[in-house]
């Protein structure tokens, strides 16, 4: 565009004027949220790397005051820990989370979906303090039982060991986690099942699939790519989940893959509350490096999911 | 198979809201029936509660009789999905599933239906059902394209491919050419006069020289005032409905002198 100045002053009025100021300002001020957040996440990243590069590079005394002999070795067992927790909430969360929104949006009344889904929502208010009391105190014990049956039926299976008396083991706080994420993930999937063109689900039904049927020729395939990033996102909050882990988990030292061990250890989030206060000389520089780990981590998954998604809606639009 | 339907004292709700009022007719087999009338006179209402596709709409009811082959479709013990999977039915909008190839489109409606098919069987049913559409030739060398990929009418002709696949008794139809473009109404105009040697059709239509075409006998629905339900004005072989209608407000319809 070359416009000169002659050129504007030969248009007619109606042409030229500017349409209100409203408009740049709200431009502007939306633009600047933008760049806050842009901002914040990066001055997290440029904190993290400069403080953490050091964390990776300590005396071997220092990470044997943890887990191993060197950052791998001490942030590995972590990494294990704060996976096999999260893995365990989807496995729980996201059958019941589907499950819970293809009822409230295909199945129940009206006078009952909405209960439900704000019973649901209701989950996701509470702080993670409460779940974590709750979980350490009262449903460790009584997970005992289930534990106990696992490993009498299925204790062949290296997952299921000896099973730790106070039940405090990873496994109890991936049900603790599966709690905390069940809302995020049922909130998603509700809205894209309710999204459903009525023009599809009535083809189905047209032809005389039963409800069953028509949810998985319309219902499914119109909102995979939806449920795959709220589990996502469920996922992205199991993995960061600190206080609920701390206090569910009694932390051991040595990472096993047996989930009913009193003595696994904690996810990185948990490990980086517990030690955070010890500041003997290097441990903060340590915890920070994990916490590196977990933001990149946080990241890939967060991509692959978008990568996912994007590649679904691709498939649709022809 | 085709099958003649039977309809008496048919009152059609959405919830306490009587939207169709004390509809008696017979449908031929073998033949079409059109319905005309202004928009919101309940024909679409009225044509949904033949396959019992009215009631998928929450709190939505009928009372009175439909029976088809001497079965009462809203006697309590008949499954709605049997009544569907006998009454096909295709709609305003080509709704071919999305996520679904052409050849699979075809047959959704059979893998419902059945235990497994053979393979010679499956591509058997989808030439079939493709050849009576008037789309085989144009898509058989892209079977495993997906529907969606279609143009408007042939999308239009795949469902109908679609609910013929399954040999149903009746077939319906919900205004299936007033999103098409004159080209792919013409030919699905012409597809209704080969099906109506096998298939009782009951087409709902917006277009009045579309029901002079296509129809042996035409229904004429008009709302009896505003806000009162939609009934049945008239019901009529199409020749003598567009030359001689019993009824004033049908010729005020029909010849546009309508108000």
């Amino acid at each position: 565009m070359t416009t000169t100045k002659s050129d504007l002053d030969a248009a007619p009025a109606w042409a030229t004027r500017k349409a209100g100021g409203g408009d740049a300002v709200f431009k502007g001020t939306a633009f600047a949220s933008a760049c806050v957040i842009l901002l914040a996440l990066a001055g997290v990243f440029v904190f993290l790397s400069l403080k953490g590069a050091q964390g990776f590079t300590q005396p071997t005394e220092v990470y044997q005051r943890g887990y191993g002999d060197s950052f791998i070795g001490y942030v590995l067992p972590l990494l294990g820990g704060t996976v096999i927790a999260a893995v365990i909430a989807l496995i729980i969360a996201v059958p019941l989370a589907i499950g819970i929104a293809l009822v409230i949006t295909q199945y129940a009344p009206p006078w009952l979906a909405s209960p439900v889904a704000y019973v649901i929502d209701l989950l996701a208010a509470v702080p993670s303090v409460i779940y974590g009391l709750w979980g350490g105190l009262f449903l460790a014990p009584k997970l005992v039982p289930v534990y106990q049956w696992f490993h009498d039926t299925l204790g062949f299976i290296p997952l299921f060991g000896k099973v730790a008396t106070s039940g405090r083991s990873i496994s109890t706080a991936g049900v603790v986690l599966a709690i905390m994420i069940l809302p995020i993930i049922t909130a998603i999937s509700r809205e894209v099942f309710a999204r459903t063109p009525r023009l599809h689900r009535e083809a189905a039904l047209a032809l005389g699939a039963t409800r069953w049927e028509t949810i998985r020729m319309t219902v499914f395939p119109y909102g995979r790519s939806g449920v795959v990033s709220a589990v996502m996102l469920g996922l992205g909050r199991a993995l960061g989940e600190t206080l609920a882990v701390v206090m569910v988990l009694s932390p051991g030292t040595i990472f096993t893959i047996d989930l009913f061990s009193g003595s696994n250890t904690p996810s990185i989030a948990a490990n980086v509350a517990l030690k955070y206060s010890e500041r003997s000389p290097g441990t903060l520089e340590v915890l920070i490096a994990t916490g590196l780990v977990l933001f990149v981590m946080t990241f890939v998954v967060n991509f692959a999911a978008r990568y996912i998604v994007a590649r679904q809606e691709r498939k649709f639009a022809v | 198979m085709a099958k003649s339907i039977d309809v008496s004292d048919l009152d059609i709700y959405y919830s306490d809201f009587l939207a169709v009022q004390g509809v008696n007719m017979t449908i031929r087999a073998r033949a079409v029936t059109a319905f005309i009338g202004p928009s919101g006179c309940g024909k679409s209402t009225f044509l949904r509660s033949l396959n019992r596709m009215h009631e998928v709409i929450p709190g939505a009811r009928v009372e009175g009789k439909v029976v088809v082959d001497g079965q009462s479709l809203y006697d309590p013990m008949v499954d709605p999905v049997a009544v569907r999977r006998q009454i096909g039915m295709v709609f305003q909008r080509p709704n071919p599933f999305p996520t679904m190839s052409i050849y699979d489109n075809v047959l959704a409606g059979n893998r419902l239906n059945s235990k497994k098919m053979k393979k010679s069987e499956a591509d058997a049913i989808v030439e079939k059902s493709l050849r009576s559409a008037n789309l085989w030739n144009e898509v058989k060398d892209r079977l495993n394209k997906p529907g969606m990929g279609l143009s408007g009418g042939q999308q239009q002709r795949l469902c109908i491919a679609r609910a013929i696949a399954v040999e149903p008794q009746v077939l319906l139809m919900d205004e299936p050419c007033s999103a098409l473009d004159p080209i792919s109404t013409s030919a699905i105009e012409d597809l209704i006069h080969e099906l109506k040697s096998d298939y009782t059709i009951v087409i709902v239509t917006h277009n009045m020289q579309q029901a002079a075409r296509v129809s042996d006998e035409t229904g004429f629905f008009n709302l009896k005032a505003t806000g009162e339900p939609g009934h049945l004005v008239e019901f009529n072989p199409t020749k003598k409905m567009f030359s001689n209608p019993d009824e004033p407000s049908t010729e005020a319809y029909i010849s546009g002198r309508f108000g």
